[in-house]
């Protein structure tokens, strides 16, 4: 049991190195440097920039200060805003952080709710019906839906207003954000409450004369739980990079609106950051729903 | 029973039939035996079973008929995806976003001479260009890039899986490391980092080739997913392998001598193929997802080329003006992913091994 904890959070580790590693060497495999523009600045003035950003040292030195700035929270600063990259993660963060973690908490409730009534009623109209909408939302992009959503309901109809300073309306972006997971969840918590629902414990309790509800609650709904668990991390996943679309979309200037124009004006340091910003945080994600997963299914052996 | 069909017995204790104890089966006998079941395959058994699915059939017509425009289309609309309209070989700067199936002031004169527009059935864009044509590419490239995409995933994780399964042990231990390093990285992340550095990178090596056409972006694309995306399939075709290496036919295979090659092109590779498969059919909307989600980003394809992406992104641009200019890509986008998925769900419900009785 240790031994898995200890191994799944090696590999978690030497993930997250290769990321920062591969994401700082792409990003100096990028021709020219930041400091060469058209109007080329004086070469004392050039090499005094360079020195106070290490530029003048050989690439792996330059990693070396990055790793260490890092661990320090330090991200350098945006090329194009001038400002301190960790201070602008920090501030944009915390909207991205509720955006996504309310849209990640509804699409759990909601998929589950869903997922396990269609499948105590199944092939029933309501059963029908969720199935229907839930195939369709996976199969529209998250900016489509986004979009769509802002068009109609924010800019014909106005039930919703507009994101502004003053106004903050986080409705839709979580339902643009939450839809297709909470589709997903609700797919996968039928399939595996039917496969549940089908076994011999089950008829056992039925036939002990146990409430249905019990049942459902007590034996079937833990049960199925479990795949819903290895979700958890492609969720966490699918919510970040879903929050990249979904606040460009609905102007709010969260963290991945910030990536977004990070990419449009190639603001590299500002990529840098916030890739691996994302990236650890997937990678946490991913590492925490596989120990739970481990630790509640009785059926996994440590090996 | 006549007298010639009576054979005399060579020895006493011979197992020789004695014909005389037998009847001769009825028309009827014959008939039933012969038709107690229709000889079939594995093949045959699945495709009937396919078909016999409303979804599945559904999403095959309409991919059918998505494919017949995208191919069809261009050779009969009269307008090109990046050229702006031309009325009598002259530039027509008024046919600026034209609603659907509405002509310009100056193709509205030539109509009135007597002269025969094609009607711009989706309109046409910003810059004077043909809405429809363009949607049509934009499908054109969207599919070509699921396509490739999952053409590439599938070749290089069934190699990949192939080896390290059939092979295991040492080996199987260190490709299976990278992998589950590789499959740990967030790819749209990587993505985005690796397309952002290979779009100048490539933008110089490219100059002048045909390549230059689909654009860097295209190309880094299909590189990140030769990159990244594999190692599910190779995950998918390594389990395969080792569960059917166990098999006895298998082992009788290796006891006759046949080399690892024959081994696994012969006997594991058509025994988990149709799982391959359906994993294949899965990624192809995985793939335009991707794509769409790049040219949002502003990663697409390269300008003019359109991709379906790029053109609802572009939509987003005078959406409260024309907002038809998001629903139809958009549409198209989700017809193809849903076609797609519900054909992939019915493959699987089809063809796959373990969920066949």
């Amino acid at each position: 049991m240790w031994k898995y904890i200890l191994k799944r959070f090696g590999l978690a580790i030497v993930t997250v190195f290769i990321i920062i590693t591969i994401t700082f060497f792409t990003m100096n495999a990028i021709p020219g440097g930041p400091f060469e523009k058209e109007k080329a600045p004086d070469p004392a003035v050039k090499a005094l920039l360079e020195a106070r950003f290490h530029l003048d040292k050989p690439v792996p030195v330059q990693f070396w200060y990055y790793l260490t700035d890092m661990f320090r929270g330090d991200f350098g600063i945006s090329l194009k805003t001038g400002r301190n990259i960790m201070q602008t993660i920090n501030e944009s963060f915390a909207i991205s952080a509720k955006l996504g973690g309310i849209a990640a908490l509804a699409a759990l409730a909601a998929g589950l709710v869903l997922g396990s009534i269609a499948a105590i009623m199944r092939n029933g109209v309501f059963d029908r019906v969720i199935i229907f909408f839930t195939t369709l939302f996976v199969s529209v992009p998250s900016f489509v839906l986004a979009t769509l959503l802002l068009l109609v309901f924010c800019l014909k109809l106005a039930w919703f207003p507009v994101w502004s300073a003053e106004s903050h309306s986080y409705f839709l972006p979580i339902l643009a954000l939450a839809l297709y997971p909470m589709s997903y969840i609700t797919r996968l918590t039928k399939s595996s409450m039917l496969d549940v629902l089908g076994q011999d414990y089950i008829r056992t309790a039925r036939s002990k004369g146990l409430a249905e509800t019990k049942v459902i609650f007590k034996h079937a709904l833990r049960n199925a739980l479990i795949p819903v668990i290895t979700y958890m991390g492609p969720l966490v996943a699918y919510i970040l990079t879903g929050s990249l679309v979904v606040e460009t979309v609905f102007t709010i200037g969260g963290l991945g609106s910030k990536f977004v124009t990070g990419i449009t004006n190639r603001d590299y340091p500002m990529v840098m950051a916030t890739t691996i910003f994302l990236s650890v945080l997937m990678v946490v994600a991913t590492l925490i729903s596989d120990l739970i997963y481990k630790l509640v299914d009785p059926k996994i052996s440590f090996d | 029973m006549n007298e010639n069909d009576r054979i005399p017995k060579k020895q006493l204790l011979s197992l020789q039939l004695d014909l005389s104890k037998f009847e001769p089966a009825s028309d009827e006998e014959k008939e039933q035996h012969v038709h107690m079941r229709e000889p079939s395959t594995f093949f045959r058994d699945g495709m009937k079973k396919l078909f016999r699915n409303p979804l599945a059939v559904g999403s095959i017509i309409v991919l059918a008929l998505m494919i017949i425009t995208i191919v069809f289309a261009p050779l009969i609309v009269p307008y090109s995806y990046e050229g702006m309209i031309e009325v009598d070989g002259v530039r027509d700067k008024s046919a600026k976003n034209l609603a659907p199936m509405t002509y310009s002031k100056r193709e509205q004169e030539a109509i009135d001479r007597g002269e025969k527009i094609f009607p711009h059935i989706f309109g046409t864009d910003a810059l004077c260009r043909d809405y429809f044509i363009r949607v049509v590419y934009g499908a054109r490239v969207s599919l070509a890039v699921g396509l490739f995409a999952s053409l590439i995933v599938l070749i290089i994780g069934l190699v990949y899986g192939s080896v390290s399964g059939y092979v295991g042990g040492r080996a199987d231990l260190v490709m299976m490391r990278i992998v589950d390093i590789i499959y740990s990285l967030p790819d749209l992340l990587m993505i985005i980092l690796l397309s952002v550095v290979l779009d100048p990178l490539l933008k110089s090596s490219i100059a002048n080739t045909s390549l230059e056409k689909i654009g860097t972006n295209m190309i880094s694309l299909f590189i990140v997913f030769g990159l990244l995306y594999w190692v599910g399939m190779a995950r998918l075709v390594r389990g395969q392998i080792l569960s059917i290496k166990k098999n006895e036919y298998v082992l009788a295979a290796r006891a006759l001598g046949a080399k690892g090659v024959r081994i696994v092109r012969k006997h594991v590779l058509p025994n988990c193929i149709s799982v391959i498969f359906i994993s294949t059919a899965l990624q192809i909307p995985a793939a335009i997802f991707t794509e769409s989600f790049l040219s949002f980003v502003g990663l697409g394809v390269q300008a003019p080329m359109p991709s379906l992406g790029s053109l609802a992104n572009a939509a987003r641009e005078g959406l409260q003006s024309y907002p038809y200019k998001l629903v139809y890509p958009a549409v198209a986008i989700c017809l193809i992913v849903l076609a797609f998925n519900l054909l992939g769900d019915g493959l699987r419900d089809a063809f796959d091994p373990k969920l066949r009785k």
